[in-house]
């Protein structure tokens, strides 16, 4: 504890006493933090535009067409399916979801959403916020994703205008907003959504697909009795159901276009910034201590324990990476205030959280080096024989 | 008769170079008593600076004895061996000196931190001394804020602050001007002989012997002429003895 006391001592007054230069490293960890929360921010931001909706599900498991390689896009199932789904034992509810795009135009500036059929009640279709959900058959009502409705200035009871090319036509179409549901946007567009029969209506199709009126949908939520047996039930649906397979909810996620890739890429460049963060540390405190040799070597010979100068060493990085990481976070809050809502940058408590202790990780990691030298350096250095 | 504060038996430090046995300190001995201040001085490479390691625990001897305030230093692990530095040692060095980020007086009041014995009595005791040697208006001063005659009394306030019984000195002048020189050593003569420690200095200067007691002149490693009375080390410091 005396050692302790005394390295606090040391550390703390050498910090206070040179205010400049640790300052100076102090705001490029800020830097560095600013970087990595930014990062992960927008880590965060772009997964939660791709995977929201997914990952909101009311459901354990995800089926789709066999073969289609869990892809979304690729998966268009029998529209039997979903009743099949639904009499397998262990099953509690399964709802369809259709999807597709298209393209608000009745706003100042047209704005492009997923478009998305489902079922009012079933997995599928998230939980109102507020108004009600949308009648069944062909009702021309949609519930809207309450961010757009907030950054469009639209409201229960509005009317919205969607354009649709319908074979080699564009065609328009009306809708009346009944209700609203927390952010779910999917695919990096914002979400409206419609019963079946009018999504099978008011969707972008093609000359051939004109013909028809049976709405196909591509995947069906799937919501378990036991949502822990994820792993059993998926056997057992693919045993009963025909011409399926079957993912939970994280391998669905993950094998939305693009979205492995982006994370990876994303995260790649957090684990980069980390690494110059400790060779920028590291590279500092090695300077600072090849300095303080002869110092050093004072501070042993007149009776100091390596345990007050490593821990000394040690204290130094924690309060300057401390500062650092303090004035970065804020630094961050500050900017982000600033930046508008298009920006996709979501500060996740977790994942900030661990990019913070990451952060405050690498200042004793980076200067590792430079505390072993520190260690290692010989009392001998105060006189001219070290 | 005061105690015998250092005693140094048969000391022997080789050193290997190369294949070749290098005789650093070659089977000296003597013994320093509390209130006495001893120079060691010769020629560069006479082993001085190696012969003050040993004395400061810092070095271990091939063979031989040092009994500081009676402990045998050939006894000691590493860890007692800093406590012996902490509690039974002062040092002033020839350069880098203070912790240059401490002022003059928390650098004076470090030992006794050390020592965890830094309380209001010490505090006192710790600004008395520094104004003994004329340093009552540098007390806030930090090392780069002083001269190096200051800086140099900062350290011998620091050497002394904790009542060790031995204080060593590695050419406490080098880096001072003749007049500042004589000013610090002399202070220090005083200081030695007042708070009764025993005092050892390894200087080149021999104009400084004037303030000792006791001159050891080291060649080669061996310990070759001891001066004893005023008037040789009198006639050493001006020259007039050739040494």
């Amino acid at each position: 504890m005396k050692s302790f006391f005394l390295a606090t001592y040391l550390a703390v007054k050498e910090v206070i006493r040179n205010k400049g230069r640790f300052l100076l490293v102090a705001l490029v960890i800020a830097l560095i933090t600013l970087l990595v929360l930014f990062i992960a921010a927008l880590g965060e931001g772009l997964a939660n535009g791709n995977r929201q909706y997914v990952a909101n599900l009311d459901a354990q498991l995800v089926v789709f067409l066999e073969k289609s390689d869990y892809s979304i896009s690729a998966s268009r199932l029998d529209t039997n399916t979903v009743k099949s789904v639904r009499r397998v034992d262990g099953v509690a509810d399964a709802g369809p979801i259709y999807t597709s795009n298209t393209e608000i135009v009745s706003l100042p500036e047209p704005l492009k959403v997923s478009l998305l059929g489902a079922e009012a009640g079933r997995p599928g279709m998230p939980p109102i916020l507020e108004g009600r959900a949308f009648r069944g058959g062909e009702a021309r009502e949609a519930v809207m994703d309450r961010n757009v409705a907030l950054r469009s200035n639209l409201q229960i009871g509005d009317m919205i205008q969607i354009r649709s090319t319908q074979g080699t036509n564009d065609e328009f179409f009306d809708l009346e907003i009944v209700g609203l549901v927390d952010g779910q946007s999917y695919f990096f567009q914002p979400t409206i959504f419609v019963p079946a029969a009018t999504w099978e209506k008011i969707r972008p199709q093609s000359e051939a697909e004109l013909a028809s009126d049976t709405p196909y949908p591509n995947i069906v939520a799937v919501k378990l009795v036991d949502p822990a047996q994820t792993d059993a039930m998926s056997v057992r649906l693919v045993d009963k159901v025909p011409n399926i397979e079957v993912a939970d909810i994280a391998t669905t996620i993950n094998t939305i276009p693009g979205y492995s890739a982006q994370q990876g890429t994303v995260q790649t460049q957090g684990v980069f910034t980390l690494l110059i963060g400790i060779l920028v540390i590291g590279g500092f405190f090695q300077i600072q201590i090849l300095q303080k040799v002869p110092q050093i070597g004072v501070l042993k010979a007149i009776g100091s324990s390596n345990a007050v100068v490593g821990l000394s060493a040690v204290i130094q990085i924690i309060v300057v990476t401390a500062l650092g990481v303090g004035i970065g976070g804020t630094m961050t809050y500050l900017f982000s205030l600033g930046f508008p809502p298009t920006i996709p940058l979501v500060f996740n408590g977790t994942r900030s959280l661990f990019a913070v202790i990451l952060l405050l990780l690498i200042g004793p990691f980076g200067g590792m080096v430079s505390i072993i030298y520190a260690v290692r350096i010989e009392p001998l250095k105060a006189l001219r024989l070290g | 008769m005061s105690n015998i504060a250092l005693e140094v038996r048969d000391l022997v430090k080789t050193f290997d170079l190369d294949g070749t046995t290098i005789n650093a300190v070659d089977d000296v001995s003597f013994q320093v008593r509390s209130g006495e201040f001893v120079a060691l001085v010769g020629p560069s490479g006479s082993g001085k600076t190696t012969m003050l390691s040993i004395l400061a625990a810092l070095l271990t001897p091939t063979s031989g004895r040092v009994l500081i305030d009676g402990e045998d230093l050939a006894q000691m692990n590493e860890k007692r061996r800093v406590k012996l530095r902490r509690e039974k040692i002062g040092f002033t060095f020839q350069s880098n000196n203070l912790i240059p980020y401490l002022t003059a007086r928390e650098n004076v009041e470090f030992m006794l931190r050390l020592n965890n014995t830094l309380d209001r009595t010490g505090r006192v005791r710790s600004d008395e001394l520094l104004a003994r040697l004329g340093l009552s208006d540098r007390l806030h001063n930090l090392p780069a804020q002083m001269s190096g005659g200051q800086q140099q009394r900062v350290a011998i306030a620091r050497a002394l602050i904790h009542n060790p019984a031995v204080v060593l000195a590695d050419e406490p002048t080098a880096s001072l001007d003749t007049e500042r020189a004589f000013q610090v050593v002399e202070t220090f003569a005083h200081l030695i002989h007042e708070k009764e420690r025993a005092g050892i200095m390894v200087t080149h200067d021999l104009r400084m012997c004037q303030y000792v007691d006791r001159v050891l002149q080291m060649q080669d490693g061996k310990l070759v002429r001891e001066y004893k009375s005023r008037k040789e080390i009198r006639e050493l410091a001006l020259g007039v003895l050739e040494h």
